[in-house]
């Protein structure tokens, strides 16, 4: 399939890699938008990476569309992958699954869910051909995930699993979206994980609550220092299933203000990925868990 | 000082947006009339982008503790000092004690107060606008309520005498039936060849859902065209594997009504986007209030580049004639 460029009104450009989403693909925006922000066109004011796609917001006066586009058309030709070193953090976060706020929340919106009679972890587990609904956490837990966007709202992560495609989970958006999600609720849509920073609207499957914040205004805690969202395109998230035990104690670290996420940093090529991902999510939680 | 005595339905602080953070999740917020921001700060002798505040449809009840040199820009909702009515578009005096009060809103949504210093909260991210929806910027990320106190800052770049006004040629008019410029494009390609032209060919009525975050329309069911769905982008038709929307995209969830994504919008999500609102329509879409019909206009880029530098062209006349450079 051809690369689609397309004018997002007189200031934007909006360029879609690919229809459907794949780690190649998403190695490729990741790529070319790292080299575009590198060459500091004049008049970018953002770049934005995501899933199968990116979007620039530019000022006209400074490049006309169709310069910029032209520009881009080259990046697509000379960028690429193979030579591409990503230098990102490996991230444990951890989640309370089958918690009581979710569960509150989605049988409180369960006329607007494809399946009335049975949890979001139930159904999601039902339809992607899980025993149960632990054989389903086993496997959002067993591999990390690429953050492979930020958007919707500040923070919000979208997560793709780094496993081949055959066992990627998949599941539907609510039929209707709900009207109320809770702060740092952990859900799935499409084939993504994706973690709330505050309470709103939303439409994924819930499953679970991250035990920590990922969006914090006051930037009290250690991890938004420099920043009031902390999750980053290109990191490494290791979803791991807490006890309410534990869960609490994170909390009370997050009020004492003494709570920091375990990260690494780590250095790695789409190659590495792509060739053994298997291999690769071994290397991963060994050296995040040494 | 300025003292809340009752807030309005929504007054928030706003300036030009906070820009450069996109990327991650955080929109622009900023007034959603830019052109009615800007005479406002030109007609107290601002810097273009001191931050004012934003009043929607029902105007607040405002207390000036101090002597001031304020205008009042946008939709008509006619503003009366102590009681009097004053006139819109123009320099105008407050001493202390005066109070600004508003009639009910006659044309249009949105009126800017401009108060010559600009309203002075902390820059958050580069900007003073409020963005209610994660609770930063403005005054503590939220709405006016009663009892709050606004300080006046220091961003007056002239003296303006008062008196001053904007000849009629700079004052936008507002109708009920509105036409907006469209870009098509984006994920366009969902749509089928006659959905895209039922698109621009039916007036679009906006719903009660028309807020900061977007407006919403009611018309016809639009269809897309039939595929498999690709991998990772959900069972709808309307779904596309998650991607970023552009300020003014406008997506049809479920085919059913169409959303144009505005100043304080999601910056991304899983729904196909099929064009977006010239930016220079964009401060007319701020006037348009529920109930009203909107008729959407294909325009191609050199178009909407066109507009956008009329636009420009029309502020800078308008400054030459304020301050005679």
């Amino acid at each position: 399939m051809l690369t689609r460029y397309e004018y997002g009104g007189d200031e934007f450009i909006f360029v879609e890699l690919s229809e459907s989403m794949s780690l190649e693909v998403n190695f490729q925006a990741m790529a070319i938008t790292k080299k575009l922000r590198e060459e500091k066109v004049k008049g970018l004011l953002d770049i934005c990476p995501s899933n199968a796609s990116y979007m620039v917001r530019f000022n006209p006066e400074d490049i006309h569309p169709d310069e910029l586009i032209s520009k881009l058309k080259e990046l697509e030709q000379t960028v690429s992958v193979d030579d591409f070193e990503i230098t990102s953090r490996m991230v444990d976060v951890p989640i309370l699954f089958d918690d009581p706020w979710t569960n509150e929340a989605l049988m409180r919106f369960r006329d607007r869910h494809q399946d009335p009679t049975s949890t979001d972890l139930e159904y999601a587990a039902r339809i992607n051909g899980f025993g149960s609904k632990e054989e389903l956490i086993k496997a959002i837990t067993d591999y990390p995930y690429l953050v492979s966007m930020i958007g919707f709202v500040p923070g919000l992560p979208w997560c793709y699993q780094m496993v081949p495609q055959e066992k990627q989970i998949e599941v539907p958006k609510y039929v209707r979206p709900r009207t109320y999600t809770p702060e740092r609720a952990f859900g799935f849509g499409g084939a993504f994980a994706v973690i709330y920073p505050v309470q709103g609207a939303g439409g994924y499957q819930l499953f679970g609550t991250a035990a920590a914040p990922i969006y914090q205004k006051e930037q009290s805690l250690h991890d938004f220092k420099d920043s009031i969202t902390f999750p980053r395109q290109g990191d490494i998230f290791r979803y791991r299933s807490i006890t309410m035990e534990e869960f609490q104690s994170i909390q009370q670290q997050v009020e004492d203000g003494t709570f920091r996420y375990l990260t690494r940093e780590i250095t790695f090529t789409p190659k590495q990925v792509l060739e053994d991902p298997k291999a690769f999510s071994d290397d991963v939680l060994g050296r995040l868990y040494v | 000082m300025i003292k809340v005595m009752s807030p309005g339905l929504q007054t928030t602080v706003q300036d030009n947006g906070r820009i450069g953070y996109y990327e991650v999740g955080m929109p622009p917020s900023g007034a959603m009339d830019k052109y009615s921001l800007t005479v406002g700060n030109l007609l107290v002798g601002n810097d273009e982008n001191a931050a004012a505040l934003e009043i929607t449809y029902m105007g607040p009840v405002l207390q000036f503790q101090e002597d001031a040199i304020i205008a009042l820009t946008g939709g008509e909702i006619p503003p009366k000092i102590n009681g009097q009515p004053v006139p819109m578009w123009e320099t105008l005096s407050v001493k202390a004690g005066d109070e600004l009060s508003f009639d009910f809103v006659k044309q249009g949504a949105r009126v800017y107060l401009a108060v010559a210093g600009g309203i002075d909260v902390p820059l958050i991210m580069g900007s003073r606008s409020t963005y209610t929806l994660c609770g930063i910027g403005g005054l503590e990320g939220r709405p006016l309520e009663q009892g709050d106190e606004l300080n006046i800052g220091n961003q007056s770049k002239h003296q303006v005498p008062v008196g001053t006004r904007v000849q009629s040629e700079f004052i936008p008019s507002f109708s009920k039936v509105n036409e907006i410029r469209v870009i098509v494009g984006l994920c366009s390609y969902r749509l089928t060849e006659e959905s895209k032209q039922r698109f621009f060919s039916i007036d679009w009525t906006v719903t009660t859902e028309a807020n900061r975050v977007g407006y919403r329309f009611k018309g016809e069911r639009l269809n897309f065209v039939e595929r498999e769905q690709p991998f990772g982008a959900g069972s709808n038709p309307s779904n596309v594997v998650d991607l970023g929307y552009p300020i003014g995209s406008i997506q049809v969830p479920d085919g059913v009504e169409p959303i144009a994504l505005l100043n304080d919008a999601v910056t991304g999500g899983g729904y196909a986007t099929v064009g977006t609102i010239i930016s220079t329509d964009l401060d007319k879409m701020a006037q348009i209030k529920t109930n009203e019909k909107v008729r959407f206009v294909a325009v191609d880029i050199e178009e909407a580049l066109q507009a956008r530098k009329e636009n420009k062209q029309k502020i800078e006349k308008l400054k030459q004639q304020l301050f005679q450079l």
